[in-house]
């Protein structure tokens, strides 16, 4: 039960895009299409899981080790940086055909803030492994459903005609997105 | 001459948060006061303005190869650096208020784009310039959008524990307050912007070719 507590307010009631405000950049930028985004969601839910393991793993090196306060931020940026680069490469060599769709949404994915947020969360909520596991798989999956209905909505709203010219383009796809943010605050309302 | 054009560039015709859309998530998640949002384009400005300096510095020596892993370490030493001063000398609320929003500025893309499109190819004073450019967009941006939110959400204006009722509070529409307004004044404001910058430029055209047709 709490696990699916945990699952449920990363997935929607505390949603990573529309309540916390992160991953905004992508989520404005490659949102135009939804096979773009469709591609950002599954590159960005395999590498926030993994990465969010190593640092889990790497979080309790650093307690041992008693640097965690200062060393933290610059050991979980170096992690995703090269652990992007490194996933970067095996695609390339064993799965080309996903490293072609992926394409360059998959570099971009080390300045998502995303995935150092998940890892700063589960160190600051002090998660165990399978809390960090179900924490990490729903706040990517909660990340990849908003920008995927983002995505159909804004293929609708490039195609409309009578627009204002100052509201064209990511003025009115920021003010869609606090719409959808209001959709979205109706699940902050359950507990469990 | 030169240097004005490099700061303009960055507060306005290439203003972060509202033309080229890089570092959007403080812009909404620390846009609710007046004083986070100072507090967090204060804290911006310091870690830009010393990692375009030091990128600047180490231009020549750094190969091209690694040099954003570089760039990445830098950034994320500042920015400890920089949290560890705010944690101590800021009020503990604006520091709670602000969270994890100064720690993300490692991954924040206006800091790694400049370094990356200009620091890394001129020299230290027009780096400054640069950085400085920018992060005043950066902060003027915020600034009036935490302006707007926090009027209009709670209809005071706070600073340090002591608030101004402006508009009466039955009169406050507490959406701008809430998430979704984060996203719909962020919207207004660059639509008010794009507005602005629109009747500008259509003015140059006019008096361009008034001056064309003048000069016939």
């Amino acid at each position: 039960m709490e696990l699916f507590g945990i699952a449920f307010a990363a997935l929607l009631g505390s949603n990573i895009i529309l309540s916390r405000f992160l991953g905004i950049c992508p989520f404005l930028g490659v949102s135009k299409k939804s096979s773009s985004a469709i591609g950002m969601g599954l590159a960005l839910i395999a590498v926030v899981i993994l990465s969010s393991l190593i640092c889990y793993g790497l979080d309790k090196l650093l307690v041992l080790l008693e640097m965690q306060s200062y060393l933290e931020l610059v050991v979980f940026i170096l992690v995703i940086a090269s652990f992007v680069q490194l996933l970067e490469f095996f695609l390339k060599k064993y799965i080309p055909s996903l490293y072609k769709s992926l394409g360059v949404y998959l570099p971009l994915i080390t300045t998502n803030c995303v995935v150092l947020q998940v890892c700063l969360d589960l160190v600051s909520r002090e998660y165990n492994l399978l809390q960090t596991l179900v924490y990490s798989l729903s706040v990517s999956v909660g990340y990849m459903i908003v920008i995927v209905i983002f995505s159909h909505i804004r293929t609708r709203l490039d195609n409309s005609q009578n627009m204002p010219k100052a509201f064209k383009g990511n003025a009115i796809a920021l003010i869609t997105a606090g719409l959808m943010a209001m959709a979205f605050m109706a699940f902050s309302g359950f507990s469990f | 001459m030169k240097k004005l054009k490099i700061f303009l560039n960055g507060l306005i015709y290439e203003n972060p948060t509202l033309v080229i859309f890089l570092g959007m998530c403080p812009a909404l998640g620390t846009t609710n006061k007046v004083e986070n949002a100072l507090y967090m384009s204060l804290c911006v400005l310091a870690v830009l303005l010393l990692s375009n300096i030091i990128i600047s510095l180490i231009r020549k020596i750094v190969p091209n190869e690694v040099r954003i892993p570089v760039y990445i370490i830098i950034i994320a030493t500042l920015v400890s650096i920089v949290d560890m001063l705010f944690h101590a000398y800021l009020p503990y609320n604006v520091y709670q208020s602000l969270g994890s929003f100064i720690s993300l500025i490692v991954v924040n893309c206006i800091i790694l784009g400049r370094a990356e499109s200009f620091a890394n190819k001129n020299n230290v004073l027009d780096s400054i310039i640069d950085a400085l450019g920018f992060a005043c967009g950066f902060a003027v941006a915020i600034i009036v959008v935490a302006f707007f939110r926090e009027l209009i959400g709670t209809g005071a204006l706070s600073w340090a524990g002591h608030s101004l009722q402006i508009i009466p509070k039955n009169y406050a529409i507490s959406l701008f307050a809430s998430n979704s307004g984060a996203f719909i004044a962020l919207g207004l404001v660059v639509a008010l912007y794009s507005f602005v910058m629109n009747v500008v430029k259509d003015n140059k055209k006019t008096k361009a070719a008034k001056t064309a047709s003048e000069s016939k």
